[in-house]
């Protein structure tokens, strides 16, 4: 019972909230919301549950995959069901069980129209994004990672903001654009290998220039996701118009789908086009570490302004993995699990307010210290996070890929280190702006602090946040094998020794 | 004696389906009005015993019956199979709505079951005549339905324009037929490819008479340049008869031009892949970008349907087993769709009104979550976003385009999928993101609820496991091709 779970656990890990999901929609009641969300609750505390011994029952000295599943799902064209996850899938895989839990604990009475189906979209979102980064077959993968554009789609759509509508439409059309691409790509590569089995991808011998252009294709699903510079523009909107939820999920896992994606698909597979664009990546991340960090200072919305931070701190993931070291590399691994933390909270944080005031924006507050001491309390913490402090877990990551950045180039370094004064500055200047000073207007005089259910998960976040930060080991001792096994990879050259007939 | 025997009883089905036509027809003058829905279960049955009789004298090997002028191979079979499936669903989706508009009369049953026969004669024929004589079975019977409410003035001028543009691409069919036969000296489809395998032909007339030929099924299809009657007569249609003109009759469209182009004019493929590429990325072009004009939701699933044809004219152009059997499986797929498609506006109509326009849709989620659902997955389905059937239709017709080496017209394909997605969405926008305008209660069957939801969860249930479709329709190809 025990193996047969074990050999399983990643079946499970998805279905398990999926099937939660259908249950919770299956048995909406409109007049007793408070079933609908226990029911929830359960669902996605028992679906956390399940992915915890992932952790548990890991081969830390392996660098391959493991826990690997499968059937065979489609044999006219070789599709498999098969699963399988290492080092760096482990810990997002737990991220996004975990957020799932912490995003319905948050819903609880701030959603009041159509709960089940709200609820029932992050739960059936949860399992399929756990799809995306334990699929080990092409198609299986894409089927994922496209099958979660819908309840994203629904959820910024139906609780979202007043301009809703634009926002999710642009990002449903962003991101199914460059994932077509993908998908181009993958054809090709099926009728190179007769098959959709992505370590089978990994041994193919392809030429530089059609390296190039899977690249490319890579490029186009990856970088709207993750998103980099310049295609980012569809991720301020959508995170200002999706219900506080919607966003956690955006910046907490969705955009870690694409950083994984880079490191899963378009490196490993075009190692040698990944070396030879490496200058022109590099710089897009600079770009985006620099340049959208200033935009972020100019910011009034809360939630844009964040939102900002969020693609400029993506933009150290991506340096990270561009200068192919090894710092580099753990370095962004451990950054995306941070920032999931961190950006998790700060737009839970606004959430908190927005709930209370309906306002995002920051010259609507001021002076909420004096009204709120313990929410200030976090916000600081999380600031303080979200700007690369010491002994949290934000300061981890972004040190880790500077020193791995040194190593390559002093000036990428300079560049980057740059953002820890400006990330500071945004920041800390939007705390000062809503926390501090005088209490602005009676609105904010009359605000409540947190109660019970905000403390408790800004809590646990928080509690995570400094774990992570004072004590990163168990997560780098998961993805160390990894990543050394993935460079060694990378280090490889994959052009055929005689040119092949090409395209 | 042996031969005719033989010959019958490979023509069973259709001879069944004429007589059950005629006797319904007759019948009906018998019957008082509170009693026709016994028409309805005898032409229900009558699908059910063609559907028997097709099945059970299924063999995987060709014959031929009628001096070679009808086949009997798997891919009839299967397709018969469809065209049977479809058409019952279409008789259960349009029966109320048919009721309130005083078209619930024989006629509408016997004009099916003659169109059900001259498609089913279009996917057997061997021989141009035949071929074009199930064509114009199937042309007149649609031009009488569209006509069938008859003090409806919108659908009596959609029948005009039918009628008018049917008849002259007919003529443009027979015309390039024509030729053919001048240049061959036979109708019969394995004679022609014969023919032009061995013999010195005079290629000028030939490509004219293919030019020809080419352009009548690309009128029956509704493919760009082609297209103009298309989104007036579903608009114009009732939306019970439109929901029969998109659907089924594509399936024999499909098999008319694998008779007509693959098994007898397979020596021009390259220059009827050339007439189908350009056929295709000007129909997927004009199908896509017209459609995000539309406020009709009707004239919206036409252009649809227009850039739908252009994907399996992608799949046809790569001439090819693969290309054949990606096309059939988008095509059956296509229909399953657009029948869930038109039959949720035929569950959303009532007496006088119409759910044609997209408003229509407004808060649907509201009204009836679930109702709402199935759209969207029709929505997904149709927009070709996984995990529905509507993905593996394209990613079918994608790969063997790319095999056969159009990397650049995959791309090109891919980046109009995206617009495509667009007004898609925005049907699911309405339902769901909108407040409702409408507050009517949902008035339908019991048997039509759970059909089309049966109809719809199955572009999911088939997305999720679609080996077994894609097995059939490449059974059916490589039986019958191979």
């Amino acid at each position: 019972m025990v193996d047969y779970f074990i050999q399983h656990i990643l079946s499970f890990s998805i279905w398990v909230p999926v099937l939660a999901g259908i249950v919770v929609l299956a048995t909406a009641n409109d007049s007793k919301p408070n079933v609908t969300r226990w029911l929830a609750l359960l669902g996605g505390i028992l679906s956390f549950l399940v992915t915890i011994p992932l952790y548990t029952h890991f081969n830390f000295a392996d660098g391959g995959f493991q826990f690997q599943e499968g059937f065979s799902w489609i044999p006219a064209f070789n599709i498999n069901y098969h699963l399988g996850v290492d080092g760096i899938a482990i810990p997002l895989i737990l991220l996004t069980s975990f957020t799932t839990v912490i995003v319905i604990i948050s819903a609880w009475e701030v959603i009041e129209k159509r709960v089940a189906q709200y609820m029932a979209s992050f739960l059936i979102m949860s399992g399929l994004m756990i799809g995306v980064f334990s699929a080990l077959d092409a198609i299986l993968y894409y089927v994922f990672w496209e099958a979660m554009l819908i309840p994203m789609f629904l959820i910024i759509g139906i609780w979202g903001g007043p301009n809703r509508v634009y926002a999710t439409v642009k990002f449903f059309l962003y991101t199914l654009l460059g994932s077509l691409l993908m998908l181009v790509a993958f054809i090709y590569l099926y009728y190179q290998t007769g098959s959709f089995d992505i370590t089978a991808y990994y041994r193919l011998p392809i030429p530089l220039n059609v390296q190039v252009l899977i690249f490319l294709a890579f490029f186009a699903a990856f970088a709207v996701k993750i998103p980099m510079w310049p295609v980012h523009t569809w991720l301020p909107d959508a995170h200002v118009e999706a219900p506080t939820g919607g966003s956690v999920v955006l910046a907490a896992i969705a955009l870690k789908l694409g950083g994984y994606s880079f490191l899963r698909f378009a490196m490993p597979i075009a190692p040698d086009a990944s070396h030879h664009l490496s200058g022109y990546m590099i710089a897009l991340s600079l770009i985006a570490i620099v340049y959208i960090a200033l935009v972020a200072l100019v910011q009034k919305d809360m939630k844009k302004l964040i939102a900002y931070s969020s693609i400029s701190h993506m933009g150290f993931v991506t340096l990270g993995f561009f200068i192919f070291n090894n710092l580099g590399l753990e370095g962004a691994v451990v950054q995306m699990v941070s920032h999931g933390f961190i950006s998790a909270a700060m737009f839970l944080c606004v959430g908190v307010l927005y709930d209370r005031v309906h306002s995002r924006q920051i010259e609507s507050y001021g002076g909420v210290a004096n009204t709120m001491p313990v929410f200030a309390a976090f916000v600081v913490l999380f600031a303080m996070a979200n700007s690369g402090l010491p002994g949290t877990s934000g300061f981890v990551g972004e040190f880790m890929v500077i020193l791995g950045a040194i190593q390559v180039n002093f000036w990428y370094a300079f560049l980057a280190s740059f953002t820890l004064i400006f990330g500071a500055a945004y920041t800390l200047w939007m705390v000062k702006r809503v926390f501090y000073g005088e209490i602005a207007n009676e609105k904010v005089a009359a605000l409540k602090d947190l109660n019970k259910r905000e403390f408790l998960i800004l809590a646990i976040l928080a509690l995570l946040v400094l774990a992570l930060g004072i004590y990163p080991q168990p997560l780098t001792d998961m993805t160390n094998a990894t990543v050394t096994q993935l460079l060694s990879h990378l280090a490889q050259s994959k052009l055929p020794a005689s040119l092949p007939s090409g395209l | 004696m042996e031969n005719i025997r033989y010959d019958l009883i490979t023509a069973l089905p259709e001879i069944v389906i004429v007589c059950m036509a005629m006797f319904i027809l007759l019948a009906d003058l018998f019957l008082k009005s509170s009693n026709r829905i016994a028409i309805y279960v005898l032409a229900q049955v009558t699908l059910l015993v063609a559907a028997y009789l097709t099945f059970s004298t299924h063999t995987p090997s060709v014959g031929y019956a009628f001096t070679g002028t009808f086949v009997d191979d798997a891919m009839a079979d299967v397709l018969k199979l469809m065209i049977y499936l479809g058409t019952s669903l279409i008789f259960v989706y349009s029966r109320q709505y048919i009721q309130l508009r005083e078209m619930y009369r024989g006629e509408f049953y016997a004009l099916v079951l003659f169109s059900v026969v001259g498609m089913m004669i279009m996917v057997s024929g061997q021989n141009m005549l035949t071929l074009y004589v199930g064509l114009e079975l199937l042309s007149l019977s649609l031009y009488a339905l569209v006509a069938l409410d008859r003090d409806n003035a919108r659908a009596t001028e959609a029948a005009m324009k039918y009628f008018v543009l049917g008849a002259l691409a007919s003529g443009m069919l027979l015309y390039g037929m024509s030729m053919i036969y001048g240049m061959t000296g036979s109708l019969n489809i394995s004679e022609i490819n014969n023919a032009l395998m061995g013999g010195e032909n005079v290629q000028s007339v030939l490509i004219l008479g293919l030019v020809f030929i080419v352009a009548g099924l690309a009128f029956k299809l509704g493919a760009v340049p082609f297209q103009m009657w298309v989104p007036d007569v579903y608009e114009g249609s009732p939306t019970a008869i439109t929901l029969l003109i998109s659907s089924v009759p594509k399936l024999a469209a499909f098999a008319f031009i694998i008779r007509m182009l693959e098994q007898g004019l397979h020596t021009l493929a390259v220059d009827w892949q050339q007439m189908l590429m350009i056929m295709a990325v000007l129909s997927i072009v004009i199908g896509n970008v017209t459609a995000i004009a539309q406020t009709n939701l009707k004239r919206m699933l036409a252009y649809s349907t227009i850039s739908h044809v252009g994907f399996v004219l992608f799949g046809l152009m790569s001439a090819s087993i693969n290309g054949f059997t990606s096309a059939l499986f988008y095509i059956v797929s296509y229909v399953l769709m657009t029948l869930a498609g038109f039959g949720m506006i035929l569950l959303l109509s009532r007496k006088g009104f119409e759910a044609e326009k997209l408003d229509d849709l407004k808060g649907l989620n509201q009204r009836s979550p679930w109702h709402a659902f199935l759209m969207l997955i029709v929505m997904f389905s149709m927009a070709g976003v996984p995990p529905t059937l509507g993905f593996y239709a394209k990613f079918t017709v994608l790969q063997a385009a790319l095999q056969a080496g159009f990397l650049w017209l995959v791309v090109f394909a891919v980046l109009m999928a995206v617009i495509g997605a667009f007004y898609y969405l925005r049907v699911i926008k309405l339902m769901y993101f909108d407040e409702p305008v409408d507050h009517h209660p949902i008035q339908a069957p019991m048997d039509m609820r759970i059909v089309l939801g049966v109809n719809a969860l199955a572009l999911l249930a088939i997305g999720l496991m679609p080996q077994g479709l894609m097995e059939l329709c490449s059974y059916a190809i490589s039986k019958s091709l191979g």
